[in-house]
């Protein structure tokens, strides 16, 4: 498993490849569906984001409230799909690249590896995992939006898989490489 | 004119605290059936899929054991009553008890709140309301079934109005298309709940009742149970696997429940469900 602490510079995205698993460590910014549509608003009208796009990493997850003498509640990630129409422009601002679960649409392909980014798949349903391994988490915009609202997470070592990568592979492809570190066969889908 | 000297009362505060004890239990844990069908299908995959299915098992027991929602969507509360005619109610509206039980149980719980309204998407703040369900039965006992749906997998789901013509076959080739177009998205292996005859709506219901069963259950009936097994096995040909990594395991199950339907009709709901089932139930 690669080990990797964020920004991470261009050669390291580059080197990254569908199928491969990462321990994945620094700042990340979640944002989902509504936060989205802020962010996409504040850009039409040139209004300052609540963050840097440049290199940044949003993780498409909108955590549970962090019980006491935590950082985080449990903070897995969201289906990436309902953000196809938002990544392609973010990525065009210098956006590092998402985390998320599940595929993602062919122009967020073309985005990637136009724009020398990556796709991570967090594994769903792994919020008590992925909650553990925040470290400080902080809202940043859209306070009113309570769980789909920005937050900045420090975090540490989340594991994560390169689903999409720089070079147009994604792990969702019938004929990808699946394995992790390409160290295994697996089903050819129908 | 007979007095029913049988007749039970239950103070709705008592269902109240029932739903609360549930939310509480389901959102932190996965049932044992699932996480069995779990264990079972990591033996069937390698590389990515089987490091997927490792995980969410790991992340179960972390959940279990520190008290934390097993996946940040804590979902829509479904909440399934069967209530014997027996019974008679008092204190607050049945409704109004249920979503106090959510309402506690997802504060304490430190649960996400997930529920907004659908136009101006503000959220009501508690995660009410619940999605509640009454069927009278005979008796003077109170089930409760609490069933968490998360989104990512219930956004998947799919009704079909088939034609009688389209028979069994329709009815496979339609769970099978459902779970090929949802991909990676509803994190796979799902579970399926597939509700068959009925009308429009109560075939949605069906569907959502299935899921209430233990994960890999089958139906008493013969031909149903044809169905599920013949859907599964076309399903984990599909390839998706684990968090759609590719695999054999795209689904731990297929699930369905039947009522009778319309001459003229053949409805079939499709109602998907994550790897991560989570449902509680108790008996007053």
């Amino acid at each position: 498993m690669k080990t990797l602490s964020l920004p991470l510079s261009a050669a390291e995205i580059l080197s990254l490849h569908a199928g491969d698993a990462v321990s994945l460590s620094g700042t990340l910014y979640t944002a989902r569906d509504c936060a989205h549509r802020r962010i996409f608003e504040l850009l039409d009208s040139d209004m300052p984001l609540p963050f840097p796009l440049a290199g940044a990493f949003i993780y498409y997850a909108g955590p549970c409230p962090a019980p006491a003498g935590k950082a985080s509640g449990s903070c897995g990630p969201t289906t990436s799909a309902r953000m196809n129409s938002f990544a392609p422009r973010l990525l065009g601002l210098g956006l590092g690249g998402m985390i998320g679960k599940g595929e993602m649409s062919e122009e967020v392909r073309a985005a990637l590896v136009k724009n020398r980014a990556v796709y991570f798949a967090a594994i769903g349903g792994a919020g008590a995992l992925y909650g553990n391994a925040v470290k400080k988490s902080q809202c940043v915009a859209f306070p009113d939006l309570l769980s789909e609202a920005v937050y900045r997470l420090e975090v540490e070592g989340f594991p994560l898989v390169v689903a999409m990568d720089a070079h147009g592979n994604s792990i969702y492809d019938p004929a990808a490489p699946v394995s992790l570190q390409a160290a295994s066969g697996r089903t050819e889908r129908k | 004119m007979f007095y029913n000297w049988t007749m039970r009362t239950i103070d709705t505060r008592q269902i109240g605290d029932c739903v609360y004890r549930l939310a509480l239990r389901a959102g932190t844990r996965m049932t044992d059936p699932c996480r069995a069908a779990l264990e079972n299908a990591r033996l069937k995959e390698r590389g990515a899929a089987q490091y997927a299915l490792s995980t969410v098992l790991e992340n179960a027991r972390i959940a279990q054991r520190e008290c934390l929602p097993v996946c940040q969507d804590t979902g829509m509360s479904a909440v399934l009553l069967e209530v014997g005619q027996d019974v008679h109610f008092t204190g607050m509206l049945l409704g109004d008890a249920v979503n106090e039980g959510v309402r506690r149980a997802y504060r304490d719980g430190y649960f996400r709140k997930s529920i907004c309204d659908p136009l101006s998407r503000e959220n009501t703040g508690d995660n009410t309301p619940a999605y509640v369900h009454i069927d009278i039965v005979e008796g003077d006992h109170v089930r409760i079934t609490y069933l968490p749906k998360g989104f990512g997998s219930e956004n998947m789901s799919r009704i079909f109005m088939l034609t009688p013509a389209q028979g069994k076959a329709g009815i496979v080739d339609a769970i099978t298309e459902t779970v090929r177009l949802a991909g990676a998205r509803p994190c796979p292996p799902v579970v399926v709940g597939v509700g068959i005859g009925g009308c429009f709506d109560s075939c949605a219901f069906l569907a959502k009742k299935a899921l209430t069963r233990d994960v890999g259950s089958a139906h008493p009936r013969k031909e149903v149970r044809e169905i599920e097994q013949e859907a599964l096995e076309k399903i984990n040909s599909l390839g998706i696997g684990p968090q759609g990594f590719g695999g054999n395991v795209t689904a731990l199950s297929v699930q369905c429940e039947v009522a009778p339907t319309h001459i003229a009709g053949l409805p079939v709901a499709v109602n998907i469900q994550c790897h991560c089932v989570r449902c509680e139930e108790e008996v007053l």
